[in-house]
């Protein structure tokens, strides 16, 4: 179901942790809020739960007004940052307790359960405790709990955070594959923009209690609004006011007065990460910048510090 | 007050904690005999205060009470007003320890759940009984319920007796028990989080289902605990409840007060049978308290 | 006064036993009350101050009342008489001795329970609760069967101003244990080593490392101590025979006021022992947290 807010304000003593938001969330979306923290990413996902109140402002999950709505009653599916377990109940237990609460027969709790168990790959794990999982299977008994109850709207606060890196990549993986099975309405909030590129359709960009843009991970890499769009989502050099990416900086072989277009640049540093190589250059007026290019065009440059060769700016964006 | 200076280890905790090989601290420059000279001298001077203090007077009350056989303290204890004052003790503590449970819960939800100002208040007020003597609690009881207190009038028009009677036994013995267990629950509560509480409202539990599911089993040994510890204070209590009850015999004693009353008659066969009895159940409490830590500590390790 | 509890809320994970388990002034939690909407909020709200009322305000307040019925003049009277000048001042002068001899003492004892190891240990550790498990009058009467007339021992302390301090000495054993205990747990023995390799010898260790981290911890078992020894009638109403300006505590005295009809004199008396508790609870509780401020 679709998922609106309208004109949030939410303020925590004097601190303003959300000033007038909009958003919408179409039907079936994946979608991520990202943001530095303190942006007001996680409150507004716990308003939508309605974890929250709001000071000002309105909820809709599903066309109906939810702003007042307690969080038992209005169906949705939270995925909480360390997870929530239960301590004191087993894995089954957990899962099984979105339903028990609500008076399902035992039979139908019990099939629902297992199923979910499948979905989530915890099958032989039904017996036992919270502290007896790992990390990435308390994560998945966390998202079988929320799902359990067939929620209108899933939502997930930081759902990587605390793994490790390797089981939050197979996780990102997993998670926008089983939306693409059920295909529930999902949120998640990330600080993190790689994995919001990675697993979101759309991504809402906060900052300081504010939507500062919405869009498609392309559209906000290539068409970045502002300049803390631009800085946040991808990396960016600066030139006094102008931003500009390191990859759209080309090398080029030989002194800089061979191009028209280019400018000498003195190369400082070579940085091998692998298939890129990053080089940090330093401009004839003195300003440092660097560059990002494939190991390759690294390898028939012959990239070395200290060498003298020419590169192309492109045109840099400057934000009003 | 004393809220804010409580930080007393559990019993049993911590001598499970850490076991340190002799010899292995600090970097002294003193030769081994002379150390173990004075881990000697500090031993044997803190085992001996506790021996004077404690240990012999307690060993002793156990040998004179049993020093000429079993018969004559089981005919003390037998003595039918021994006899009522035990039932006496124990009809109180099965008022008084389910009412201050519940209370004490509440209280310790209201605190560490709840948002309204005065909070700060609230726990002052809990800890009140902790600085009060329980001979000025009787007095304060007296002044309210007693005969010439401030409802005393209304009281007697409809035929109430508060003071010298059961209902004021049973707020005394309330009055002086009334912090443990919202003292034991707080930090528990605290350290639970809010999260697992949160995550059942979403799953759409009730605020009655996420306390009877989610909250009170994390927080359960804590309670138990607190229960403890308001059962062996409620059993013991003397100066408060020995002003509001009178003290009559065979009605209103409890078996503390049937302890000094047997003492100040010159039975100290009966006081101490009867002393006896209470130590006992101490001695209980103590090693209920000691498995509970041991298992609230078995909780958070795993 | 009857601190007891107190002793035992104790956080039972904290990493630093110092930071107090209780935060009355902390912020609540953020979001949504979970006490079930706010007319539930307010129905068991209700029914808890009704209680907390019943219980303990109402009698506060009629205590302060009576205290106050005759006007300054009369309270004044009521605690200058020398009856109760002398019983104030017992129970002052003895509680403050009794307090620093638990200081002492209570930090030995806990010492030896930390660092040392005999065997035995686990059961003398669990035993030290053993006053605050022990009614009162059971305490008075059990400390009578060994040092009272016609016991083993050939001594009688009975009927004296020693015999009070004994009994205070009993039911207050605890609580100085019991707060340093976990903070010398949780001591980092790298600071003692780090004295030790600095060329420090045991006692300056103990002196300039250890015992700095110590005080808090002893100031706030210290003041619990003293706050109880105030208040203790039980343990000392057999063994102190209660002789006016000998043995009688100012528990007792008030215990005889009431006992006397004498009310609104007994309500006096126990307002100046309030206050008198209330105070250094208060200042050493202030006191040790500044303390443990700077060596946090």
């Amino acid at each position: 179901m679709a998922i609106e807010v309208h004109n949030a304000t939410k303020h925590f003593g004097s601190f303003t942790a959300l000033d007038d938001v909009s958003v919408t969330v179409q039907d079936g979306a994946l979608m991520a809020l990202l943001g530095p923290s303190g942006s007001g990413k996680s409150t507004l996902l716990r308003i939508i739960a309605g974890l929250e109140t709001l000071d000002t402002g309105r909820v809709e999950i599903g066309g109906e007004d939810q702003t007042d709505a307690p969080t038992r009653t209005r169906g949705v599916g939270f995925v909480f940052q360390h997870y929530a377990p239960f301590k004191h109940m087993t894995v089954y237990d957990n899962v099984a307790f979105g339903l028990t609460v609500r008076k399902t027969p035992k039979q139908d709790v019990r099939e629902r359960v297992h199923e979910l168990l499948g979905l989530v790959r915890l099958d032989g794990l039904a017996k036992r405790y919270p502290s007896q999982l790992s990390g990435g299977q308390l994560q998945r008994m966390a998202l079988a709990r929320a799902l359990a109850p067939q929620p209108k709207v899933l939502l997930l606060d930081e759902p990587f955070g605390a793994l490790d890196v390797q089981v939050r990549g197979e996780l990102r993986e997993w998670l926008r594959r089983l939306h693409e099975e059920i295909h529930v309405t999902t949120i998640f909030v990330t600080h993190d923009q790689e994995e919001a590129m990675d697993v979101a359709g759309q991504i809402v960009v906060m900052n300081a209690g504010k939507v500062e843009q919405t869009g498609s991970p392309r559209e906000l890499y290539e068409h970045p609004n502002n300049e803390f769009v631009m800085s946040f989502i991808g990396p960016v050099n600066r030139l006094g006011d102008a931003l500009l990416r390191p990859h759209d900086i080309q090398i080029l072989s030989g002194a800089g007065d061979h191009y028209a277009d280019a400018v000498e640049a003195l190369v400082r540093r070579v940085v091998h990460l692998g298939f890129e190589v990053r080089v940090e250059l330093t401009l004839p007026d003195g300003r440092d910048v660097w560059a990002q290019v494939t190991r390759e065009t690294a390898h028939e440059l012959e990239l070395h510090e200290g060498q003298i060769l020419a590169a192309r700016l492109p045109a840099p964006r400057v934000f009003a | 007050m004393s809220s804010e200076s409580v930080a007393i280890g559990r019993p049993g905790a911590p001598a499970a904690q850490r076991v340190e090989p002799p010899h292995a601290h600090a970097g002294t420059r003193e030769s081994a005999s002379g150390a173990v000279a004075r881990r000697w001298g500090l031993r044997t001077l803190a085992l001996g205060y506790l021996l004077l203090l404690l240990g012999a007077p307690v060993g002793m009350i156990f040998y004179r009470t049993f020093e000429h056989g079993l018969a004559p303290v089981w005919e003390a204890v037998t003595q039918p007003n021994a006899v009522h004052a035990f039932w006496l003790s124990v009809e109180l503590v099965a008022i008084v320890v389910p009412l201050n449970t519940v209370f004490g819960i509440s209280i310790a939800l209201l605190i560490e759940r709840g948002r309204f100002r005065g909070r700060a208040l609230l726990g002052l007020l809990l800890d009140l009984p902790f600085a009060i003597s329980p001979v000025v609690v009787g007095l304060a009881l007296v002044l309210v319920y007693g005969r010439t207190g401030w409802f005393g009038d209304w009281l007697t028009s409809h035929g109430i007796q508060v003071i010298f009677s059961i209902p004021g036994m049973v707020l005394a013995t309330a009055f002086v028990s009334l912090p443990f267990v919202a003292r034991e629950t707080i930090p528990v509560l605290h350290e639970l989080g809010t999260d697992a509480e949160q995550a059942a409202a979403t799953l759409g539990a009730s605020a009655w289902q996420t306390f009877r599911r989610v909250t009170l089993p994390a927080i359960r040994w804590g309670v138990v605990y607190g229960v403890v510890l308001t059962t062996a204070r409620a059993l013991g209590e003397f100066g408060a409840v020995s002003i509001v009850s009178g003290r009559l015999e065979g009605q209103t004693q409890t078996l503390p007060l049937y302890v000094q009353d047997r003492f100040e008659n010159f039975d100290t066969t009966g006081a101490y049978a009867a002393a006896v009895v209470l130590a006992l159940l101490a001695f209980a409490t103590l090693l209920g308290m000691n498995l509970l830590a041991r298992r609230t500590q078995r909780d958070t390790v795993v | 006064m009857t601190p007891d509890g107190a002793s035992h809320a104790l956080e039972r994970s904290a990493p630093h036993p110092r930071v107090p388990a209780w935060r009355p002034f902390g912020r609540g939690p953020s979001g949504r009350s979970l006490l079930g909407g706010r007319a539930g909020t307010a129905l068991g709200g209700g029914l808890l101050g009704l209680y907390l009322s019943v219980l303990v305000l109402l009698p506060i307040a009629a205590l302060l009342d009576s205290a106050a019925s005759g006007g300054t003049g009369s309270f004044w009277r009521a605690v200058s008489s020398p009856e109760a000048v002398a019983a104030l001042k017992l129970t002052l002068v003895v509680s403050a001795i009794v307090v620093v001899i638990n200081a002492l003492f209570g930090t030995l004892i806990a010492w030896v329970l930390v660092r040392d190891e005999f065997p035995g240990k686990g059961v003398v550790n669990a035993l030290i609760d053993l006053p605050f498990a022990l009614p009162t009058i059971v305490a008075g009467v059990v400390l009578l069967a060994l040092y009272g007339k016609g016991g083993p021992t050939g001594i009688d302390i009975t009927f004296t101003r020693a015999a009070v301090g004994l009994a205070l000495l009993f039911v207050t054993l605890p609580f100085v244990v019991r707060s340093v205990q976990p903070v010398l747990i949780e001591l980092d023995l790298s600071m003692e080593e780090a004295a030790g390799t600095l060329g420090a010898g045991r006692w300056t260790v103990f002196r300039r490392v250890v015992l700095p981290n110590l005080t808090p911890a002893i100031l706030s078992g210290a003041a619990l101590s003293f706050a109880r020894a105030l208040g203790e009638f039980g343990s000392v109403v057999l063994i102190s025979g209660n002789l006016p300006f000998k043995t009688e505590v100012g528990s007792v005295y008030i215990f005889n006021q009431v006992e006397n009809d004498n009310v609104s004199a007994a309500a006096s008396v126990s307002v100046v022992l309030l206050v008198c508790a209330l105070v250094v609870l208060a200042g050493m509780t202030l006191l040790s947290r500044r303390m443990s401020r700077h060596v946090l």
